[in-house]
């Protein structure tokens, strides 16, 4: 287990969280980023199947890795995840057709994401089939994570809810408060991310440049 | 062996393409049936949820037949062209709708609930990012709004996708698509605090006003469809 779990994969995993976060540091991602963080439902969800996906892609290139031509790999890695993200809507269709219905506009989003490519061009092209898919979990937790907290703060500040649950009080909008329609416009995503590379920047004096 | 030279990649691209097209004919076909009554069971519980019928927890199908009392497909002059269950159903009334007006085949739905008679209408329309769609019941005088039922392929979440929410729906309710000179004028999406002209109306969502415009205009064309039946008053004879 101690081989399964070195300090190289254990770095591999939790780089990805802060110091090395697909959307803070490396700037991937940050389209869907904006899409979907208006709720936290859907921010989780996609949170969710990226990781699984960017998890399962890594797998597979990284078996892959040796035999594919080199000057045909982006369409190779294309291909992937394509095939991975059509089969996946496939079975939810089938199995859970209400959280397809709900996803309908997300997982074909997950195709056109940054941090598969990223991850595959940058990683499981070169490394073993266990390290591909740690790195794959770690990054996807790391994008996962910015998701839910910029969602966190778009909902409640946006539709004073949370997973679609009123949690600022009636007695509240009666004295006179508003939700802020702003936090549910694209834009405050790109500015909450921002503030959240600001904090983060601010506290890791590595990352400054 | 070399995997730069051109007749591997040639040979590589061309395995790879067909190895993944047949697993993905193997898996849309292996799953197609379950998702084929996936989607029928849906549009049960869409017609079901224009009646406000709480659909938490309970059959679909077995409430779609206790409530569901006749299907009609009728043309725009309002002639009843079939009312045999299940064929009314099977038409693909966006597919319909974009038909010539003479060539159109519309299916209507009628349901009992609690001894009264209610109309359920197919919507079709298009949003700002993709189509939406929905089921607007009527209440016996074929003016009242029952309930209503929408839903969409990609609108914003938190801007136009609120039209899926039950608190936008329910605006409908109560109103009228007959003004007061029995013009079928349908019912308005305005902006929050904007008057309408001789109609009914619910406010819009904010931030959400091409997809809140979609609804009104899908409203107005889907009705308009139906006008001539809406105008045989009391009850369903032929």
């Amino acid at each position: 287990m101690s081989k399964l779990m070195s300090a190289k994969t254990k770095e591999i995993l939790l780089g990805p969280l802060a110091k090395n976060n697909p959307i803070t540091v490396q700037v991937l991602g940050i389209c869907s980023a904006l899409a979907v963080t208006a709720k936290l439902e859907p921010a989780v969800v996609m949170g969710i199947s990226v990781t699984i996906i960017v998890a399962f892609g890594n797998v597979i290139i990284s078996l892959l890795r040796n035999t594919i031509p080199n000057r045909i790999r982006i369409i190779v890695q294309l291909v992937v995840i394509a095939a991975l993200v059509t089969i996946v809507s496939e079975i939810l269709k089938a199995f859970a057709y209400d959280v397809s219905v709900q996803l309908s506009v997300y997982i074909g989003l997950i195709i056109t994401n940054c941090i598969l490519m990223g991850r595959l061009e940058a990683f499981a092209m070169s490394n073993r089939p266990w390290e591909s898919f740690i790195d794959g979990l770690g990054n996807g937790f790391g994008y996962a994570w910015i998701l839910v907290a910029v969602a966190f703060f778009r909902e409640l500040l946006g539709s004073g809810t949370l997973f679609g649950y009123q949690v600022i009080p009636q007695a509240l909008y009666d004295a006179g408060y508003h939700n802020n329609g702003l936090m549910i416009l694209p834009p405050m995503a790109l500015i909450l991310v921002a503030c959240i590379i600001w904090v983060h920047r601010a506290k890791d004096k590595e990352l400054q440049e | 062996m070399n995997t730069n030279s051109n007749t591997y990649t040639f040979i590589y691209a061309t395995v790879m393409v067909v190895v993944v097209a047949l697993m993905l004919a193997f898996v849309s076909s292996a799953l197609k049936g379950i998702q084929t009554e996936n989607i029928e069971l849906d549009k049960k519980k869409q017609i079901l949820s224009s009646l406000n019928i709480n659909l938490e927890g309970e059959d679909a199908a077995a409430l779609y037949d206790q409530y569901i009392v006749q299907e009609l497909i009728i043309n725009t002059n309002a002639d009843i062209r079939s009312d045999v269950m299940g064929e009314a159903f099977a038409l693909d009334f966006g597919k319909e709708i974009s038909k010539e007006a003479s060539e159109r085949q519309l299916p209507l739905y009628v349901a009992a609930v609690e001894g009264a008679t209610k109309y359920i209408i197919p919507m079709q329309g298009a949003g700002l990012w993709g189509s939406i769609w929905g089921y607007v019941s009527l209440d016996e005088d074929k003016n009242t709004v029952y309930g209503t039922y929408f839903s969409h392929a990609s609108e914003t979440p938190g801007l136009g996708a609120e039209i899926a929410d039950k608190s936008f729906q329910h605006k409908f309710i109560g109103k009228k698509i007959f003004n007061n000179q029995d013009q079928l004028v349908s019912i308005a999406v305005t902006k929050p605090g904007q008057k309408a002209d001789n109609q009914d109306q619910v406010d819009g969502i904010s931030g959400g006003t091409i997809t809140s415009q979609g609804v009104e205009a899908m409203l107005l064309n889907c009705l308009t469809q139906y006008e001539a039946y809406f105008k045989i008053k009391g009850g369903t004879e032929e």
